[in-house]
């Protein structure tokens, strides 16, 4: 009578699993959305984009951060006075948070304003008198909460009273106010921040004035106060005055360049020159809050569209509407063609049109396109394990999406980035470098052999055009067709541009002094040196092909490969020889491109980014006059020798241009791509009931092979319990014998 | 067994101090400060000033190992290596080179490590006991054969494989279960269950393949022959006597991985975006946060140190003929 309760009782954890397991089952089934939808069922339908990062953003201090992953975000908290228009080309700045353009007056050493026209060798100064919009208002943050008389509630916090805190959403009480010019003077004052480590502090104190001075100034006040310089210490910037941003009043500000900088308006489209509040700044410093994660460098405070609710950058990053964003419209004008491709259907309505961003961590390209595919993601790169899948090259180049993602309605995006990825020399190396005629004719020989139509080809996917010259479509200077092409190391046909044949490059070769890759002098054979980091299959076999490339030329190349911060050193100190490296621009400029290429930027004299150490003194002339110009054929002339100047000397083999290709799904709206603007988010629109109906169309559970290999399981059982059976029986028999 | 303990950690202070050296020297062979500090600042833009400001304000601007300048005891306390890993042994982990409080990070994301690495080790423990002492009951046969090749086949293929597949298959053909992601509390399970799945399937092939072995070794014991002569049922020997016996390096091996599971797994982690340590360490090897990467090292031995230290413990637990001297 035993064995059955023994036997039910036993069963009982059984019958539970078995009842949560049909519970769980049961609710997934009964719930409206996908089974494999990775996000909560509450945000089916919702007005939320999604989106992935790959690696979590180090900085979203505005003065710190500099990096494509952190401008993502910044761009859409923070506003700097200027922004880009969002639809013209080419890249136009216009007022963001400023009442107008700001123009630059000047000003003589002794502080005299001069006339419009004056000539630049009586600029001493350039002023900058930027106007801000009133009634802007800060994201609620628990930096303005102030109680009933005023007073801050959170800032005179002691670490007892951070106990139970550990993110920024446990102050339960926010508030706001009204952004002031005074805040963006702070944030000025803030890029000579000793313990911030602004990456523009070294180029800014060269033209704001006062700055360097401004950095030494704090930095004595940190070491006489004696404060660990790993501690935070609110320093209130108010009281040490910067000579070269002030606030004039309430609404307006003041700030002062060194000389003529007329790229400076640049600069001032980027967060670094957003605004901080100092309620902000003081609220951070405080004890206990840089143990608890609690820093301006993860909890940004702007007046922008949206504001960072969720920061868990080991999972997800969430950018909520700003409820105090005081809205803006969406541009009336745009370029040519921009109407037709439907990016004017929102012309005129207010701005963000997104409510939520769910940016979540994805290290890996095959479940971010899997994602992608199944709809949980609504714009997605191409990396090249899926290019295939999602793109066709027909035979003439062109591109077009696979009849896969057409049908899925999906779209394709293509740009060309304002970047370059080139092969430099090292001007300073005896056998390559130098102004020699037999240096230059070996650089331009191995500039015709380096077959960069090929690299593209075979490693890019197509993604990417030739470069001419220095300067990528979209900056001005760029000339295309005919009149642009690289005449050196290029014929015009009828198909366009044609890299000159091998042998032209021999020819150059032996009229440098090394026929058939030998030198002439000596007999021996030239050996050069590729400086590369790397180390990975794909980059080995981008060796190997460009050691083929010197190959045609009977060249050895020798690859010394190293990691980044070996090469890094080796740049530093001069002693590579040939190398590639890139170069992404910080604002759409040629200067921001030829300055690559300036003498006074040589990276072993000066440390600047001139990292083939070139230098050629009507180049250099040129740089300095061309870069005070404003964009019209009078720089474009200038222009146009210094890259008959370039093209000549090979101190680059201009290697190519990326392109970028973006897929986008059908319910995703004004999705022009703009490669200057960071604070594009705002401008875009989904359609979520369409979204949640593809997602269903899409990802209907198949529900059948597990049946499947269920069954299999029992069916491999069988042989299993027969031979347990058999096995029994005999050893009964061998037992009753 | 007290006076065990202690004196097994006490040992465990040169190796944890041994471990830390190899760790510092083993990364500031390959990274000097200075490309720390570049790394850190960005690869745009950055003066020699801005890396030694950084530098300083990270505790890197004094020398590696021996300070020559300092005098007496300053000369070893006041250089990197002191400074950044001393502490290390009050378990402060200070503050990772971007500013992150690493003991806040670690407590954070060792649970969805322990959310996989934990349902892995257990159901993985079932399925291989249960797949291995079917092979030892059908020793010498066709299904034993079969077992052991099907284990060959699948101890041979990456565990790459596995994930990729696993994610093609369940997520992105049968639509069951999602590509990638995290959630925390109710909604884990969603996340967990294949990650889990392919982790206890992977481990298929080994883990049967090591228990069989022991089963058999059982098997074969004077004991076994004994009970089965006396008519024992295969089947009640094979649960009640060998299984309980083979236990004991079966359980031993698992105690001394149980602390390690908090470390996570570094591939499964980041091809399903499982915010755990695994991920944390391969991020901070990748963007060379030396402060990181010292914290889990340091956090690693400990754990395999104790897990060595709960084997022989487990040891004088399940034989009782052991004792710890």
């Amino acid at each position: 009578m035993r064995a059955p309760d023994l036997l039910f009782n036993r069963s009982i954890p059984f019958v539970k699993w078995m009842l949560f397991i049909v519970t769980v089952l049961a609710t997934v089934a009964c719930s409206d959305q996908p089974w494999n939808s990775p996000y909560p069922p509450d945000q089916a339908g919702q007005n939320i984009l999604y989106s992935s990062f790959a690696s979590r953003p180090n900085h979203l201090d505005p003065a710190r951060s500099y990096a494509s992953n952190e401008v993502v975000f910044n761009g859409q908290i923070y506003e700097p006075p200027l922004q880009y228009h969002f639809l013209k080309r080419p890249y136009q700045l216009e007022p963001l948070t400023a009442t107008r353009m700001p123009e630059a007056y000047y000003l003589d050493e002794a502080g005299q304003r001069l006339p419009d026209g004056a000539g630049e060798e009586e600029i001493a100064y350039s002023v900058y008198d930027i106007e801000i919009q009133k009634g802007i208002r800060y994201q609620p943050h628990p930096a303005f909460a102030k109680d009933k008389r005023g007073r801050y509630l959170y800032h005179a916090l002691r670490e007892q009273d951070l106990d139970s805190v550990t993110t920024l959403s446990d102050f339960h009480e926010t508030g706001s106010r009204e952004l002031v010019a005074a805040d963006y003077v702070y944030q000025i004052k803030r890029l000579a921040h000793p313990r911030l480590n602004s990456p523009i502090f070294g180029l800014m104190s060269e033209y704001i004035v006062g700055l360097k001075d401004y950095a030494a100034t704090l930095k004595q006040v940190l070491e006489e106060e004696g404060t660990e310089a790993s501690q935070p210490r609110y320093l209130n910037l108010a009281d040490y005055p910067l000579a070269g941003a002030q606030v004039l009043d309430r609404y307006r500000y003041r700030i002062k360049v060194r000389g003529k900088y007329p790229q400076f308006q640049y600069w001032l489209a980027m967060p670094f020159f957003a605004p901080l509040p100092w309620e902000a700044d003081l609220f951070y410093s405080q004890p206990g809050m840089k143990e608890r994660n609690i820093t301006l460098d993860w909890y940004p405070v702007g007046t922008g569209p949206y504001m960072l609710t969720v920061n868990n950058p080991n999972r997800q990053m969430v950018l909520e509407r700003n409820p105090n964003f005081r809205g803006e419209l969406y541009p009336r004008e745009g370029g040519p063609g921009d109407a037709q491709a439907g990016f004017l259907e929102d012309a005129g309505q207010r701005m963000p049109f997104i409510d939520k961003v769910v940016y979540s961590l994805e290290k890996e390209a095959i479940p971010t396109w899997n994602k992608f595919l199944q709809g949980y993601y609504d714009v997605s790169g191409i990396s090249s394990d899926s290019f295939d899948q999602a793109v066709q090259i027909g035979s003439g180049g062109d591109i077009a999406l696979t009849p896969e993602m057409r049908d899925k309605g999906i779209h394709l995006n293509t740009a060309v980035s304002t970047s370059i990825f080139y092969m430099g020399f090292n001007m300073l190396d005896p056998v390559v470098g130098g102004d020699s005629k037999r240096a230059r004719l070996l650089r331009r020989a191995l500039s015709i052999a380096m077959d960069y139509e090929e690299y593209i080809s075979i490693f890019r996917n197509g993604r990417g055009i030739p470069a001419q010259s220095p300067l990528p479509p979209g900056i001005f200077g760029f000339i295309d067709g005919r009149e642009g092409v690289n005449t050196y190391l290029y014929d015009w046909t009828a198909q366009g541009p044609q890299r000159k044949p091998i042998a032209e490059a021999r020819r150059l070769l032996a009229e440098a002094g090394y026929p058939n890759g030998r030198n002439v002098a000596t007999g021996k054979p030239l050996v050069l040196y590729f400086d590369t980091t790397g180390g990975t299959p794909d980059s080995s076999a981008q060796q190997n092909w460009i050691r083929k490339q010197f190959a045609k030329l009977d060249i050895q190349l020798q690859i010394r490969n190293t990691d980044y911060n070996r090469f890094q050193d080796k740049m530093l100190k001069g002693t590579a020889q040939i190398f590639q490296w890139g170069w992404n621009a910080d604002y759409p400029d040629p200067e921001n491109f030829l300055f690559l290429l300036y003498g006074k930027n040589g990276k072993v004299e000066h440390n600047g980014e001139n990292a083939a150490n070139y230098k050629n003194e009507e180049f250099d002339r040129l740089f300095e006059q061309m870069k005070n110009m404003k964009n019209g054929p009078g720089r474009q002339t200038v222009i146009n020798r210094m890259v008959e100047i370039l093209r000549k000397d090979a101190p680059w083999v201009f290697g190519f241009h990326p392109k970028d290709f973006v897929l986008y799904h059908d319910w995703y709206h004004n999705a022009k791509s703009n490669l200057m603007a960071n604070n594009t988010l705002k401008y875009k629109r989904i359609d979520p009931q369409l979204r949640e109906r593809q997602r269903e169309a899409w990802n209907h559970p198949v529900v059948w092979p597990l049946g499947l290999i269920l069954l299999l399981l029992v069916v491999s059982v069988i042989p299993a319990y027969i031979g347990y059976r058999r096995h029994e029986r005999q050893q009964g028999r061998a037992v009753n014998s | 067994m007290l006076a065990y303990i202690i004196r097994r950690t006490l040992y465990a202070i040169p190796i944890l101090i041994g471990v830390n050296l190899l760790t510092f020297v083993l990364f500031f062979v390959v990274n000097t400060p200075d490309d720390v500090a570049r790394m850190h600042l960005g690869a745009k833009r950055v003066t020699p000033e801005a890396i030694e400001q950084w530098k300083q304000e990270h505790g890197y601007d004094q020398p590696l190992l021996y300070n020559r300048k300092a005098s007496g005891v300053a000369k070893v306390t006041d250089t990197i290596f002191y400074n950044k890993s001393m502490r290390l042994f009050a378990f402060d982990f200070g503050s990772s080179d971007a500013g992150r409080d690493i003991g806040e990070d670690i407590s954070q994301r060792m649970w969805p490590s322990l959310a996989i690495a934990l349902p892995t080790l257990l159901i993985g423990l079932l399925v291989n006991i249960s797949f291995s002492m079917l092979l030892a009951f059908f020793r010498g046969t066709y299904l034993d054969l079969s077992g052991v090749m099907l284990a060959v086949v699948l101890m041979s293929v990456s565990s790459l494989f596995y994930i990729i597949g696993g994610q093609y298959l369940f997520s992105k053909l049968l639509h069951l279960v999602p590509v990638s992601g995290y959630e925390s509390g109710m909604q884990a399970w969603r996340f967990v269950l294949l990650p889990v799945a392919i982790g206890v399937f992977s481990g298929i092939g080994a883990g049967s393949r090591w228990y069989r072995t022991f089963f058999l070794e059982e098997v074969n014991r004077d004991y076994v022959r004994t009970a089965r002569a006396k008519g024992l049922p295969e089947a009640r020997l094979l649960f009640r006597h060998v299984l309980r016996n083979a236990m004991v390096p079966i359980l031993t091996g698992i105690v001394v991985i149980l602390p390690t599971l908090f470390m996570g797994s570094l591939i499964m982690e980041s091809f399903f975006g499982i915010p755990g340590l695994g991920s944390y360490t391969i991020e901070a090897i990748q963007t060379q946060d030396f402060a990181i990467v010292r914290a889990m090292v340091f956090l690693g031995s400990v754990l395999y140190i104790l897990g060595l230290l709960l084997t022989d413990i487990s040891y004088t637990l399940v034989d009782p003929r052991i004792r710890l001297s």
